[in-house]
């Protein structure tokens, strides 16, 4: 994964609460086996009102969206990420987000960044007419008109994004601490370390 | 040494942790894994590309649901009917291939153990109480109907579990749905858990996990429970919990992958251990009066959107929240649908019966009931009843279920995730209405521009009858 350690550029104002994953990915998107190419189906419903924020020129190419509480929830398709990062989206800015979307963002490099309501109804007001700089090493959102919200994230999430690193490798490494799991429970409840391996 | 009193999923978090980092990450062992077609094929890709192995093929299960067509799967000769739809045979043949060439239990199309995640893991006992149990799918939080810690994961994470049996994962607050008092007759889990919805709203567990407690869940069966907690996700929370009891151990004993003899005793002595500790606290709380709830139906398009049968369409302005007067208006234009109607007048095309919230004997066995010696209402197109698995599609047809669905002109199908989702042939037409017993009432789930009315089997069946949203309690 390449590191992530700056964001900047044009936000799309969508401010829409609760967008759920099939808002962002519908389901015949679904498919694939690729992670490619999804961002064609990237919010495909609110797209055919022709005034739609995501098809304004102003926008195009877009690195960020700002949203409304609860961005994400609903199934836990990856390939609402994947369709983000497809039509060049890195950041979501929104009050909160759904725990498993938050969690698939950050594996693909889509920053989430979790900011109050009323940093939310500044940005969308500037999203109108000006681009929005989001510093991950910093902890900040800022404006050209000297706006500057700051923000938290998980410190382990904030360290693989910014040195790309990647999850499975890292925790491959611990496999000694896995091992000495597995033989524990094997001893002490070895039910569950049958599986299908157990057949009546 | 006295411990700290805990609560059930303290109990089970600790149970599993691998090791825990300096920044509070913590590396959780996973001891099941479901895998179906939708969300694993970029999984196994990574793991061809990078040269790994599945670490412990066993704990895994793969089966095929959300793409497969419903139809007859074999032609008069008992060969495989190919799937028109070239892009979900690709998807399915992906599975097929992925699963033996990692070594990974694979039920196919048809076999008989074949059906939906959340019904084939519990129905197998391949679902454990207090396992982690995961699934690229968030209604895995079912699991927790048997005292599991589940939920769903994306497909990075099915990667990683796939790897390593372990996920790197921050603990998650508690919450605590009370629910005090006894249902009335007719209400069921499913009326509960969707005025439990309607009450904390779709964002009301996010960050938490929720365990259910209090008499009713109790007496509740196990497939009750299954319901209750399939839907924890549409409240926010990743996983619901139950506590496991008796009722639990007699639903697991003897099932294929129950464990057996010295292991199954030992099990229990261990499951029994499993329950919130006196004295152990919440970080959030919410205490529902059971006597307060009806059999309870969605007007609009998040889950949250619940009122009573005997209520009406809520008017936008009735909401404090200006997000939601939006949101609320948005709905009723989608849905087609003015402020004061009364629910029991809306008029439904169509009737979906199926699901990983709704398709397990006792769903079936309420719709049939109700179903029983009436006919689907001429005003209702297309009306369905999909089992969850082969095996609830066996004992339903030992029953005569299935016959009885037929004579009321609905049809009987293959198992499968069917309309629950628009992903496969069975899907609503556009501006048409649908009760369903599925768990999302999304714009577009069951296929653009489709109006979903979640309810309870019964509740669907009653529909089917009448042609319209009808309280289950009026047909005698």
């Amino acid at each position: 994964m390449d590191p992530v350690r700056e964001v900047e550029g044009r936000a799309y104002p969508f401010g829409l609460k609760n967008v759920d994953t099939d808002i962002i990915i519908p389901a015949h998107w679904l498919k694939t086996i690729s992670r490619e190419g999804l961002g064609e189906g990237a919010f495909e419903a609110l797209r055919k009102d022709e005034n739609n924020v995501f098809d304004r020129p102003e926008f195009a190419g877009a690195p960020i969206i700002v949203a409304g509480d609860n961005f994400g929830c609903g199934s836990s398709r990856e390939h609402a990420a994947w369709a983000l990062l497809d039509m060049g989206v890195k950041a979501v800015i929104a009050p909160s987000f759904s725990d498993i979307f938050s969690g698939n963002a950050f594996k693909n490099g889509i920053l989430t960044v979790a900011l109050p309501q009323a940093a939310i109804d500044r940005l969308m007001e500037v999203a109108e007419t000006d681009p929005i700089s989001i510093d991950l090493e910093n902890q900040t959102v800022t404006t050209p008109f000297q706006d500057r919200f700051t923000f938290e994230i998980d410190p382990f999430r904030k360290h693989c994004l910014m040195e790309g690193l990647d999850e499975v490798g890292l925790t491959l490494e611990r496999d000694s601490a896995i091992a000495g799991y597995e033989a524990r429970q094997t001893g002490e409840m070895p039910w569950y370390a049958k599986g299908t391996a157990l057949s009546a | 040494m006295a411990s700290r009193p805990r609560t059930l999923y303290e109990k089970i978090w600790d149970g599993h942790l691998v090791e825990r980092r300096e920044d509070g990450t913590c590396l959780i062992y996973i001891d099941r894994h479901l895998v179906h077609e939708v969300t694993s094929p970029q999984a196994f890709e990574a793991l061809r590309i990078s040269g790994r192995k599945v670490r412990r093929p066993e704990l895994t299960l793969a089966v095929p649901d959300h793409n497969l067509p419903t139809t007859a799967r074999l032609d008069e000769k008992g060969h495989r009917i190919p799937i028109a739809d070239p892009q979900s045979a690709q998807q399915l043949a992906a599975l097929e291939s992925n699963a033996p060439e990692f070594g990974i239990r694979y039920f196919g199309a048809t076999d008989i153990h074949q059906g939906i995640v959340h019904v084939v893991g519990p129905e197998l006992g391949f679902s454990l109480p207090g396992a982690t149990i995961v699934c690229g799918d968030s209604h895995t939080s079912c699991h927790g109907g048997i005292g599991a810690l589940a939920f769903g994961i994306g497909t990075s994470e099915v990667e990683h579990v796939l790897a390593s049996q372990t996920l790197l994962l921050t603990q998650s607050k508690t919450m605590e749905v009370r629910v005090e008092g006894e249902l009335s007759p007719g209400v069921t889990p499913k009326d509960l858990i969707l005025h439990i919805i309607g009450t904390i709203g779709t964002a009301g567990g996010t960050g938490h996990v929720i365990e259910y407690r209090g008499k009713v869940f109790e007496e509740m069966s196990i497939e009750g429970r299954l319901t209750v907690c399939n839907m924890s996700i549409e409240g926010g929370a990743r996983a619901g919990l139950i506590a496991p009891d008796e009722k639990t151990f007699a639903y697991l004993k003897g099932r294929e992958y129950a464990p057996k003899g010295e292991d199954w005793d030992r099990a229990v002595a261990y499951w029994k251990t499993l329950k919130t500790d006196e004295g152990a606290s919440f970080d959030k709380s919410v205490v529902i009066d059971a006597s307060t709830v009806e059999p309870t139906v969605t007007w609009g398009t998040s889950p949250e959107d619940t009122v009573s049968i005997g209520g009406k369409v809520p008017a936008p302005e009735s909401f404090a929240d200006p997000s939601k007067q939006k949101a609320a208006q948005a709905s009723l234009d989608y849905m087609g649908l003015q402020p004061g109607q009364n629910m029991s007048d809306i008029e439904v095309q169509n009737v979906f019966i199926g699901s990983c919230t709704n398709s397990r004997i006792e769903d079936l066995r309420a719709a049939a009931a109700v179903l029983k010696g009436r006919s689907k209402a001429p005003g209702v197109k297309w009306a369905i009843v999909v089992p969850g698995s082969g095996l609830v599609k066996q004992q339903a047809e030992e029953e005569g279920l299935d016959k009885v669905f037929i004579e009321a002109g609905l049809e009987w199908r293959e198992p499968g995730c069917s309309a629950c989702l628009g992903m496969n042939p069975d899907k609503v037409p556009p501006e048409e209405r649908c009760a369903s017993t599925s768990n999302r009432n999304f714009v577009g789930r069951q296929g653009p521009g489709a109006r979903t009315h979640l309810v309870s089997p019964a509740m669907a069946a009653a529909a089917a009858v009448t042609g319209k949203l009808t309280d289950v309690r009026d047909l005698s």
